[in-house]
């Protein structure tokens, strides 16, 4: 199996470049991807990547694997592999700090901006603030994010504008919030939306929904808020 | 928030709803127009000439032009801020933008109005 891999050490490379190296994949097995860049790290220890639970849960190893995000853990090379061959690019659109490694700081940077912690005014109860099973419903399908950058590094807008656009990741993450009965801080919340950018640069292209290994869809969560910043409005 | 001066209506969702409203009535005036083309087979100039004559025309027209006018700065601006990235040259796009735009639509009230 011919593997292309994006290589980048800034202290001995002037220019990243693709190295091609053939892994030998033991017979009648479906490795995942992440399984392929251990064997190859067996053969060259100075390949560098993100890696942790080994299984879908860290969100360390978000790649991009033949043009598609994904995550190298979960996802079986015969999903990826055309004409026996892979080609591994880290996340793009961020930074690369060395090989398959991404500078995330302005991801966080973006999730940091949508509070990501519930904001209530009210004094705690003794025990704890209850919620009806419907109201805990409606966070089904968003607090699932295991914020590994696959779907903000697969989007456009994010690309064009990092430092702006909340990107699909921290847009889904604020609408968890916004979405939540206990939260009592939704006007504040919708008002740091209310700009060209923050959450209205989303051009509803869907690249996210389609790249996202947990399922999630947050181009939906991005046309609630839309929804709540109209209502809140008119 | 971040901060903007040169949207159009310096809300995301003020810009949001122009650009959709606006969507809606081009659309209307566009079908509109079609619809006259294919029920005036033999189109003749005093029958153009008196379909803009009508005042409904006239206030269509014009609300068409106001919807052309804003539709396409909250586009433009928006293809200015994804691409150019010097904050001159988009300043100049946009400007340049504004002034054409400006410039159809005067030219439009003229064609409805004038001689």
């Amino acid at each position: 199996m011919l593997v292309s891999v994006y290589r980048y050490n800034p202290e001995v490379d002037k220019t990243p470049y693709m190295q091609d190296v053939e892994v030998d994949i033991p017979a009648g097995k479906d490795l995942m991807v992440l399984d392929v860049l251990e064997l190859m790290k067996a053969q060259d220890s100075s390949l560098s990547y993100r890696r942790s639970c080994r299984e879908g849960v860290c969100g360390s190893d978000g790649l991009n694997m033949n043009g598609k995000n994904g995550l190298a853990c979960i996802t079986p090379m015969s999903a990826v592999v055309k004409k026996n061959k892979i080609v591994l690019r880290p996340l793009p659109g961020l930074p690369v700090i060395r090989d398959l490694v991404v500078d995330m700081s302005m991801f966080y940077k973006q999730y940091e901006k949508v509070k990501p912690f519930l904001i209530n005014d009210k004094p705690a109860p003794a025990i704890e603030r209850l919620q009806s099973p419907e109201e805990r419903e409606k966070l089904d399908g968003l607090y699932e994010c295991i914020l590994c950058a696959c779907c903000s590094t697969a989007c456009p807008s994010f690309w064009w504008n990092p430092d702006k656009f909340l990107g699909p990741a921290a847009s889904i993450q604020a609408y968890r919030f916004l979405a939540d009965s206990r939260d009592t801080a939704t006007d504040e919340r919708l008002t740091d939306l209310d700009d060209p950018f923050s959450i209205f640069r989303c051009r509803g292209i869907m690249n996210c929904v389609s790249v996202c290994p947990k399922g999630l869809n947050p181009t939906r969560a991005i046309g609630h808020i839309r929804n709540m910043l109209l209502q809140r409005a008119t | 928030m971040v901060a903007n001066i040169t949207s159009l209506g310096r809300s995301g969702l003020y810009d949001w709803m122009v650009q959709r409203v606006t969507a809606v009535v081009l659309a209307a005036y566009i079908l509109f127009l079609l619809g006259y083309f294919v029920a005036t087979p033999d189109l003749s100039y005093a029958d153009w000439n008196g379909l803009f004559a009508c005042t409904a025309m006239k206030i269509f027209t014009l609300m068409a032009l106001i919807s052309l006018s804003a539709h396409a700065w909250v586009g433009m601006w928006t293809i200015s801020t994804d691409y150019l990235k010097n904050s001159v040259v988009r300043f100049l796009f946009q400007g340049t933008c504004g002034g054409i735009m400006f410039v159809y639509f005067v030219w439009g009230i003229q064609i409805l109005w004038g001689q």
